[in-house]
């Protein structure tokens, strides 16, 4: 019997991979060929998407990119010589953008089927929870701290102690709170890991709520990933039918509720998720008070982000040691990097945090899909800054990207190539910035609009005195946003306007860096 | 407007549903408009009552989240991602493109309810971008003839009598 493996991750079902499964179970019939199909998650090496998958007895061959149209000359391959196919690519364990990556998080991915609590288990899963049961709850808040961990949604705040304030905090009700509202642009690993391996974020958040003795755990996802949405459902209800939820063994009840967003990008904000839980407008709070002492109802929460809780279960595993033998500096552990825009390999690249832009954007991303130059590459996201090809020699460290006036954030990189105005992109920015802003602090509220009014004046002068002012108030302004906002939205979205007008002042109609200054 | 008396009972099912929930609005506006295909005015009151908020409060939160309606839907919508991923492969080109093709505006509804456009920030398939939602499906690695195909089938369909 012929054993095949297509992707059911979202991103492959959109280009095609139904269409691929359909296809093949049809020729199968056709041909009177016993063949079975397991929708698996996406190995996240998405030029290669539909992946079709292949098990023989050296491991799994792998085809790509196949269209439904390509399957009647493929199943011919199948039989007949398989490595001599257009489209074959050899074991896909080998291919050495996936060979050469250090998958932590991402171990299963493309390997099991999502909603499989047997694959899971066979493939390592509930061991950390296995452990963590064992152990007080001290000592679980210890080996988070130990391994370094950092929050992953982009502030990077060491988790292990949050842990401990709110396993401090003395109260009757606490809360695990799962921030899974990945509205970042050029962002999917927390798609990815929601729609490929739900159950790790759900032993994560289990762990979590154990150590720092919360109940009650909520997922909150962004509507526009319903996929994700219906897998963590399904396999909350697997988990709690296989008495993962509820009960523990270790006397600690904790269950689990996915919560939907509704389109607003600033309820990725922490305090704006926590009212949106709450089932109000997603307007950001002051803090303090910080969530870990008065979060979701007023009670102590531990909030992060997909990545991080999802982190937990393997640094249980193999030990607080294991995980932060990755990296380097202060940035310990892997990175689920994300490769997109306009580059010729996009995909899920996981590497410890250490390897250069340059390794990234050209070696494993192969320059631009356009083939035309490079320009810049936007990396943390919408409110991360562009930067340009001179500096992509640094390595990938929160403090090293820091240095450079940049950010790591949630790993996203979005490559661009020299057709890309970066004017435009800054005013995008802003308009972003002035569309998404909850309204409660004025720099954001209003900055974001004058922002924009002032390079839409800036670009549709001609008078180079004029222009140099306008550059100047729009430094100004960046300034006043970044230090007098209430939280990033607003603080960072001058990341990518000034990194823009430093770097590209030719697409802003300046003259050199110096009168941009 | 069609009659909103006649979604009463499903928006009285929903309340009686979350009743026990905490933090209950969005999930009630969510299975409202899942079952209605918009939040009709005519739940306010009701959600309001059942959750102890005054109607400002629901409206507030209506009208905060891009998510809601609180019209009836054109009969396909369709989300053009416009972030910065799809904006570098062509993404701008293809809005254009869209507003021609239906000679509409990016938040445009074509006359006879077939067609509603929607601006999106990020459908999380920029390894594959261009990207669009389509009546719930990602469409991704768009071209302009893909596009084109796409808004065409909408079009095409006939009008339910």
């Amino acid at each position: 019997m012929l054993k095949l493996f297509v992707p059911c991750d979202s991103v492959a079902r959109a280009v095609g991979a139904d269409q691929l499964a359909d296809a093949l179970s049809a020729e199968a019939q056709r041909r009177q060929v016993e063949v079975q199909i397991q929708r698996t998650s996406s190995r996240g090496l998405y030029w290669l998407e539909p992946l079709l998958e292949v098990e023989t007895a050296e491991g799994r061959q792998g085809f790509g990119p196949v269209a439904a149209e390509d399957v009647a000359g493929l199943f011919e391959a199948l039989t007949a010589a398989p490595a001599e196919h257009p489209l074959a690519l050899g074991l896909v364990e080998q291919i050495p953008y996936l060979s050469s990556q250090q998958r932590l998080l991402f171990a299963r991915a493309g390997i099991t089927r999502p909603l499989s609590l047997d694959d899971y288990r066979n493939h390592g899963g509930f061991e950390g929870l296995a452990k963590a049961a064992l152990l007080e709850q001290a000592e679980v808040v210890a080996a988070v701290l130990d391994s370094g961990l950092r929050g992953r949604g982009g502030a990077a705040f060491p988790a292990g102690i949050k842990w401990r304030t709110v396993r401090d905090a003395p109260a009757v009700q606490k809360y695990v709170v799962c921030n899974a509202d990945e509205g970042d642009s050029g962002t999917f690993a927390d798609r990815m890991l929601m729609e490929g391996d739900p159950f790790l974020l759900i032993e994560g958040m289990i762990i979590a709520g154990l150590a720092v003795g919360a109940s009650k755990g909520y997922i909150y996802v962004r509507s526009e990933y319903p996929d994700a949405v219906h897998a963590l459902n399904e396999a909350v209800l697997l988990a709690r039918e296989a008495g993962y939820l509820d009960t523990t063994g270790s006397g600690v009840a904790f269950d689990l509720e996915v919560r939907v967003g509704a389109g607003a990008y600033i309820c990725g904000e922490e305090t704006a998720l926590l009212e949106s839980l709450e089932g109000k407008r997603g307007i950001v709070r002051a803090k303090p008070p910080l969530p870990a002492l008065e979060g979701l109802f007023g009670q102590p929460t531990l909030v992060h982000n997909v990545l991080t809780l999802a982190s937990v279960p393997i640094i249980m595993a193999k030990g607080a040691q294991f995980y932060r033998d990755f990296g380097m500096g202060r940035s310990l552990g892997t990175l689920p990097f994300q490769l997109a825009g306009n580059v010729r390999y996009g995909g899920l690249v996981e590497r410890a945090f250490g390897l250069t832009l340059r390794e990234l954007v050209e070696g494993y991303g192969g320059g631009t899909a356009s083939g035309r130059p490079l320009k810049a590459a936007q990396v943390g996201g919408p409110l991360g800054a562009w930067v340009p090809p001179s500096q992509f020699d640094t390595p990938l460290d929160y403090e090293a990207f820091a240095a450079l006036g940049a950010m790591i954030g949630h790993g996203g990189v979005v490559v661009a190539d020299d057709t890309l105005n970066m004017a435009n992109m800054a005013r995008f920015a802003l308009q972003f910035c002035a569309e998404e802003s909850c309204g409660k602090c004025t720099p954001c509220r209003i900055g974001s609009t004058r922002g924009m009014e002032v390079v839409d004046r800036l670009i549709a002068s001609s008078d180079p005195a004029y222009r140099a002012d306008q550059a100047n108030l729009l430094h100004d302004l960046c300034d006043t946003m970044q230090y007098g906002s209430l939280c990033a939205m607003g603080g960072m979205t001058s990341y990518p306007v000034a990194s823009a007008l430093k770097h590209f002042p030719a697409d802003f109609g300046l003259a050199s860096p110096e009168a941009a200054q | 407007m069609p009659d909103e008396t006649l979604d009463l009972p499903v928006i009285q099912r929903v309340l009686d549903h979350h009743r026990e929930t905490p933090g209950a609005l969005l999930p009630i506006l969510h299975a409202i408009q899942a079952g209605v295909g918009y939040i009709p005015d005519a739940a306010v009151p009701d959600i309001a009552h059942a959750l102890n908020l005054s109607q400002a409060e629901v409206r507030g939160v209506i009208t905060f989240y891009h998510d809601f309606r609180t019209a009836p839907p054109a009969r396909h919508i369709l989300r053009l991602c416009r972030a910065e991923s799809c904006k570098s492969r062509g993404a701008e080109t293809l809005a254009a493109q869209l507003r021609e093709q239906l000679g509409l505006d990016d938040h445009g509804t074509s006359a006879d309810g077939a067609v509603s456009l929607r601006p999106v920030y990020c459908l999380g398939a920029c390894a594959c971008s261009p990207a669009l939602e389509l009546d719930g499906q990602v469409h991704a690695r768009l071209t302009p003839e893909r596009l084109s195909a796409l808004v065409s089938g909408c079009l095409q369909e006939v009008k339910p009598c």
